[in-house]
């Protein structure tokens, strides 16, 4: 009986099963995909005369690259910039202290229902609520400056850290952590054993990344008034001193780039 | 000393994995559970420590009945048995020590062990182990940086240092070749002997099973088929056991392999 299977198939073609099985499904979405590529396409209205008028402004603003003024205004951003470091690095400590204990109750693996739902809860917030809208809102609170920005961060740390923090959670190797359950350990030595160690690099990396993230939103939070070098950067443009904001604009490149070194060479480290 | 009164398993899917199983362990007994994949040997030894809950029925550790111990109770009673794992399950980030340390979490507080500030007695019975096994020089080295014989070994040593009365052991050797299997079998046996530790051996090569313990009990879908000496294992009760297959070969193959080691 499987040799008539067999004889049957032989000779015949074979071919990957496609990923939607229905015909009609799978050339009505791909259909549906093209025509929505043209609509889409077709919405997108560009002023051409806008545009070439547009591009002398944008040359300058790139000339302006060549020669970067770091001199004439440097007080001020050395201010911005200092204050935009202090911000993030406040900002990540608090904002990773908060993660874990809120990354170790939304992984369903180790925390009860209704922590896990509490905590699922915050991450959802966290990552709704977009870091400006949540500076605009912080600052009408707080008032313009530092500590709205601060605030609005250290939010933004939790949502991402502690949904990536708990995810590794899930993903990890049951049966060392089981392995250490079954010595007769309590909760946190559980924790500290059988969890931490599996999930430590990544919590340093996801750290390290989200370190160098809170420094690049503090440089737009400045845009709403939450202070750091933003603001800086924001009045240069406002002056139209596109020299001073290629300044300015350089030496963000040039933190991100040192910091995004720093990682990899922490990453390799804690492997 | 290990007794399990009408203990059943009902996994939520509604498979019944141990369907009312009674066993007694006496103290110093070694003994191997044997059966096919699925036929509830893992499951049965995990619900002696609770790493799996059991749905009814009674164990007894000595005088103490573990199925309705509170967390606290539970912890203490785990105390007394030490499991050993297939695969190990080392915690491969950790060194070699703080993995045998892991053993004495139950008997330590929480910021000694955070600290990694243990007893001194601990940590001289660590090296005491590590040493027997013959590891003591990759007392620092890390888990994963071991070969599969050396880990187990490991796995072994953080099972002893808890000062157990009863070994849970599963499926030992199922990674490792058959001369490392044999030397963690005959390591397994001889510590037990030495302490006088009753241990329960969940085991896929009954082959390996007939060289070296004195009982064996056979698993059938979540039913005790066969419990006697390595030697009963005939043909006819492989076939209960395991279903139809021919098992010549697999008798013939212990008397030979028993040849092998006494050529040695």
């Amino acid at each position: 009986m499987s040799h008539r299977e067999l004889d049957d198939m032989l000779g015949t073609a074979w071919r990957k099963p496609p990923l939607v099985r229905r015909a009609w499904l799978r050339w009505t979405l791909l259909l549906g995909f093209a025509v929505y590529l043209v609509a889409a396409f077709a919405t997108i209205d560009v002023d051409w005369g806008r545009v070439y008028e547009g591009l002398d402004r944008g040359w300058a603003f790139v000339m302006s690259f060549t020669r970067p003024d770091f001199v004439s205004r440097w007080s001020d951003i050395w201010s911005g910039l200092l204050e935009s470091i202090v911000m993030t690095v406040a900002a990540s400590v608090v904002g990773i202290a908060i993660s874990i204990p809120i990354g170790l109750g939304a992984a369903r693996n180790i925390a009860p229902l209704p922590v896990y739902v509490i905590c699922r809860g915050l991450v959802a917030i966290s990552r709704a609520l977009q870091e400006i809208i949540v500076a605009i809102l912080l600052v009408a609170i707080f008032g313009f400056g530092p500590l709205a920005g601060f605030l609005t961060l250290s939010f933004a740390t939790i949502g991402f850290l502690s949904k990536l923090l708990a995810e590794d959670i899930e993903a990890m190797d049951r049966s060392q952590a089981e392995a250490i359950r079954a010595s007769g350990a309590k909760w946190l030595q559980w924790i500290n054993y059988g969890v931490q160690p599996q999930v430590m690099p990544r919590l340093v990396g996801l750290s390290m990344y989200r370190i160098d993230i809170n420094f690049r939103e503090s440089a737009i939070l400045g845009l709403v008034g939450a202070g750091g070098i933003g603001a800086t950067l924001n009045t240069a443009f406002d002056r139209y001193e596109y020299d001073t904001a290629a300044a300015i604009l350089i030496l963000i490149i040039g933190i991100v780039m040192a910091l995004e070194y720093l990682s990899g060479v922490i990453r390799a480290r804690v492997q | 000393m290990l007794r399990l009164k009408n203990l059943t398993k009902t996994y939520r899917t509604g498979d019944q994995a141990l369907k009312g199983i009674g066993l007694d362990v006496p103290k110093g007994q070694v003994l191997a559970l044997i059966g096919p994949s699925g036929a509830g040997k893992s499951t049965l030894i995990r619900c002696i420590n609770r790493l799996v809950e059991p749905t009814g029925g009674e164990v007894w550790l000595d005088d103490t009945e573990l199925t309705h111990l509170g967390a606290g109770a539970l912890r203490k009673a785990r105390r007394e048995m030490g499991m050993i794992f297939q695969e190990y399950a080392l915690v491969e980030r950790l060194t070699v020590m703080e993995n045998v340390l892991s053993g004495r979490l139950g008997y330590v507080g929480f910021w000694r062990s955070f600290l990694r500030r243990f007893p001194q007695s601990d940590v001289d019975e660590a090296f005491r182990l590590l040493d027997r096994v013959g590891l003591l020089h990759m007392a620092d080295k890390r888990a994963d940086e071991l070969s599969g014989g050396q880990r187990q070994r490991v796995g072994i040593c953080r099972a002893l240092i808890q000062n157990p009365k009863l070994l849970l052991v599963d499926e030992p050797t199922a990674s490792l070749d058959p001369k490392t299997s044999r030397q963690i079998m005959r390591l397994i046996t001889e510590l037990c002997a030495e302490r006088g530790l009753a241990a329960i051996i969940n085991i896929h090569d009954v082959a390996l099973a007939q060289m070296f313990v004195p009982r064996v009990v056979g698993l059938r879908f979540g039913e005790i088929v066969y419990d006697g000496g390595p030697n009963g294992l005939t043909p006819d009760k492989l076939t209960e056991i395991y279903g139809a297959e021919d098992w010549e070969a697999t008798i013939r193959k212990v008397e030979d392999e028993e040849e092998i080691e006494a050529a040695e």
